[in-house]
């Protein structure tokens, strides 16, 4: 298929119908409004629902509802939004269903403002709601990286029976880039038939029930142990990431996520230019984290600086991926402000000449 | 030749359940049971069970199931029908599950015209919490969290589930039954089996409310506890039919004479 | 190499038209693109604006806080994004309804009455296609043909108002190729 030229929103709309996601079901929230209304207009055209539901607690649980019944079904909302979905997102977790979640991530904390942001790390990748779940978190920084990763999400959502989420921000949804869509996609997993799933039942197979409730300690501890399991294998086989600039050598190492790793990679090719060698590790999946890769590339570094939108949140896995072995210094803008490719310029000078005061020391 | 004049409807499943005597949940499942089995769905029958006291009977039915959280069973039950409306779906929730925390589900799932069928099982109080008020807790009414009976100047009026989804535009069957004596029983299999009929025709969204006991946490015998719906709730609840697909929108009627 | 522009107006004069059809047209010759929007409480009080990068290399930071030129359509636009053009760059100014010249000297100024060339073309609408050709004139961050082809897609539904844009347009590029600067490095 020829390149298209399209907005983030619109392109995860449509990487999700070409996935064979013909459910979405959604509330308004800015910035992320070109979802829902793409997906208005698109799904009826491959014989799809879309539903505009009450508020984000229904939409996440007529998810829950579609997702049971074996069908790939996806929301998208923004920050505030994703909290109320919270609680059904746990249950989906907590019942094995395979959903595609996207958030389009925009300041907080409360109401906030309507403007990128990276301040939901924490709850996208730790604290997403009550229980022991993990959900595996995706990380695009181009319009083409997030139509890749919606299919991909799909794709791993059945194989893991897990909720994927997909976290953005107003950038990657706003902008217009050329997108393709590859003809004759593979799923990138193995994928069975969800016979799990509560379609009805003529006594040909178990009856099925999707389920969270566990009264029994004992089988719900076996549940947990299970999920476990699971999420052990999506740290084993699932960790992305992205090097940049790690084919020379660098005093600096960045670690940055989303499009903040854009304006990262403008910067060092800016100190390139001038003879500064940076590097830069961007972590794609946020869950799993790409520990190690952090860890081996820090080792060449003499310190390592993370740039982030939030009053730093990734930072603490890069601290975990580190265990102190490097300093570690810290770029941020919160509210709805950007880091700039100067300013990213201006941050690694002075590392370079003492200005710059470390974080977390080695 | 014996033959067999009563049977477990092959929708109901042969298990003990956890239900407290005097209650009549386990009335109502088996006359879901059997509008199901006569209806002959049962194969593509997918419930939604709700939080409550209700929250288990996905192991009462012997039909495929999802456990919602607490409120969103119409929600749920909207996913599953828009996902695969060949399906029959039904949801069965509580007066807290369903007046209260999921006051908004239900509302817009009869408002959009959600092809499913909801069995709305109201007793006046919570019941596996232990008793506290509910939305649709009497006036005067005992509860845990009402000890000296419900006030209305501070709780509100206990809120008419079929009465208010009858105001809505949308196309609808909307009833209320209860179950409390045989005859009503009867009338209340037959308003769930024109629920049902309906869904199975495409033709709405349809609740049944049923008035329902709580002896455990009204704190008396069933047998009282009986009188007590009839004396108490009955005049509030009237039974019957509210609202058909057939019937029109309300219209509004003129300000009484000497208002000003 | 690398151009990359902040072009900035009013609501309505068509501003994230333009740089839509720049980035669309800059994606058609095989160039790496990307258009940025202004969103939310900045297209409030008079401004809209967007960043279109244009590049032979994946582009790296969508959001260029030093462009290498601005194209305003209004006054408020050119208060605002002055003082940013990099050193060296351009900067085109709508001077049918801007009445200062602007203060920088270092970087490149180009005077389009853009409002007044596409009323004389009988074209009111079409003072952004002016300063969309004055910009290529000026830069050639992509072929003029090809932006024709890309009016001619864009107007399709309105076949009446092909010509006269792709006039306007063509008014607005010989202004810019009077100042011809090229692109920076990247």
């Amino acid at each position: 298929m020829a390149k298209k030229l399209m907005k983030g929103s619109e392109a995860i709309g449509e990487a999700a119908v070409q996935a064979g996601c013909h459910l979405f079901f959604g509330y308004p929230i800015t910035p992320q409004n070109e979802i829902p209304e793409y997906m208005s207009m698109r799904l009826p055209q491959v014989g799809g629902t879309f539903v505009q539901a009450e508020s984000e607690v229904a939409a996440s649980n007529m998810l829950y509802g579609a997702a049971g019944s074996g069908e790939r079904v996806m929301t998208s909302s923004s920050s505030p939004g994703v909290s109320l979905m919270a609680e059904a997102i746990s249950y989906l977790a907590g019942a094995e269903l395979p959903v595609v979640i996207v958030n389009i991530m925009r300041a907080g904390p409360g109401l906030g403002g309507i403007l990128p942001s990276q301040g939901d790390y924490f709850q996208a990748t730790k604290g997403m709601a009550h229980g022991d779940f993990r959900l595996l978190v995706l990380a695009p920084w181009s319009v083409q990286e997030a139509a890749d990763l919606v299919q991909d999400a799909f794709d791993l959502a059945d194989y893991y029976r897990n909720p994927v989420l997909v976290l953005g921000d107003g950038l990657i949804g706003q902008m217009m880039e050329p997108v393709e869509f590859r003809e004759g996609r593979l799923p990138i997993k193995p994928l069975e038939a969800k016979t799990w799933a509560a379609t009805g039942n003529d006594g040909s197979k178990p009856r099925s029930v999707i389920n969270s409730l566990f009264l029994d300690p004992e089988a719900l501890e076996r549940h947990n142990v299970h999920l476990k399991e699971k999420y052990d294998r999506m740290v084993r086989d699932e960790v992305r990431f992205q090097s940049y600039g790690l084919d020379r050598d660098y005093d600096v190492l960045i670690v940055a996520y989303g499009t903040v790793a854009r304006v990262c990679s403008t910067a060092i090719d800016e100190l390139a230019a001038s003879g500064v060698h940076v590097g830069m590790v961007r972590p794609v999946t946020l869950f799993p984290f790409p520990y190690q890769a952090v860890r081996e590339a820090a080792a060449r570094a003499s310190s390592v600086l993370v740039v982030e939108l939030s009053t730093g949140q990734m930072i603490e896995d890069v601290r975990l991926a580190l265990a102190n072995s490097k300093p570690i210094h810290f770029l941020n803008r919160m509210g709805g402000m950007l880091v700039s490719p100067d300013a990213v310029v201006d941050k690694i000078r002075a590392m370079a000449d003492g200005r710059s005061t470390e974080v977390v020391h080695a | 030749m014996p033959e067999t004049v009563f049977s477990r409807p092959e929708a109901l499943r042969d298990v003990t359940t956890h239900y407290c005597p005097g209650c009549t949940h386990g009335t109502i499942h088996r006359l879901i049971a059997e509008v199901i089995d006569e209806l002959g769905v049962r194969e593509r029958t997918v419930g939604v069970a709700p939080v409550g006291c209700s929250v288990l009977a996905y192991n009462y039915f012997e039909t495929d199931f999802h456990e919602a959280s607490h409120g969103r069973a119409p929600a749920v039950a909207t996913g599953i029908k828009r996902a695969r409306p060949d399906l029959v779906v039904f949801s069965y929730q509580g007066d807290g599950d369903l007046a209260s925390i999921g006051m908004a589900e239900i509302i817009h799932c009869a408002n959009r015209g959600e092809k499913v069928t909801v069995v709305f099982v109201n007793n006046a109080i919570y019941g596996m919490t232990g008793g506290q008020m509910a939305p649709t807790t009497m006036p005067g009414q005992v509860a845990t969290t009402c000890p000296l009976g419900r006030d209305v100047d501070h709780a509100g009026h206990p809120i008419r589930i079929a009465e208010l989804l009858s105001t809505l535009r949308t196309p609808a069957f909307v009833a209320r039954a209860s179950v409390h004596t045989p005859l009503l029983a009867v009338n209340a299999k037959e308003m769930l089996r024109r629920a049902f009929s309906l869904q199975i025709e495409g033709r709405c969204f349809s609740l049944v409310e049923v008035l329902s006991t709580c002896p455990t946490n009204w704190g008396i015998p069933p047998a009282e506890a009986t009188r007590w719906l009839e004396k108490t709730m009955l005049p509030y609840y009237p039974l019957g039919v509210f609202k058909t697909p057939e019937s029109g929108s309300r219209e509004p009627r003129p300000l009484d004479r000497g208002v000003r | 190499m690398q151009n990359d522009v902040i072009m900035a107006g009013f609501g309505g004069q068509g501003i994230l038209l333009i740089g839509k059809m720049l980035a669309y047209a800059g994606m058609r010759e095989g160039k790496e693109v990307s258009w940025l929007p202004s969103y939310g409480p900045e297209m409030r009080g008079g401004t809209a604006n967007c960043t279109v990068v244009i590049s032979d290399r994946p582009v790296g930071s969508p959001v260029i806080r030093s462009p290498r030129a601005v194209v305003a359509m209004n006054l408020p636009s050119l208060d605002k994004f002055e003082p940013d053009v990099r050193p060296g760059g351009l900067l085109l100014y709508n001077s049918s309804l801007i009445d200062r010249r602007p203060a920088r000297q270092d970087v490149t100024v180009i005077e389009v009455p853009a409002n007044e060339i596409a009323n004389s073309l009988g074209n009111p609408r079409g003072a952004n296609m002016v300063a969309l050709g004055a910009y290529l004139g000026a830069t050639e961050a992509v072929s003029i043909d090809g932006v024709v082809e890309v009016v001619r897609e864009t107007f399709a539904a309105k076949p009446g108002v092909i010509e006269v844009n792709i006039t306007a347009l063509r008014r607005g590029h010989e202004i810019g190729a009077a100042h011809t600067v090229g692109a920076g490095e990247a």
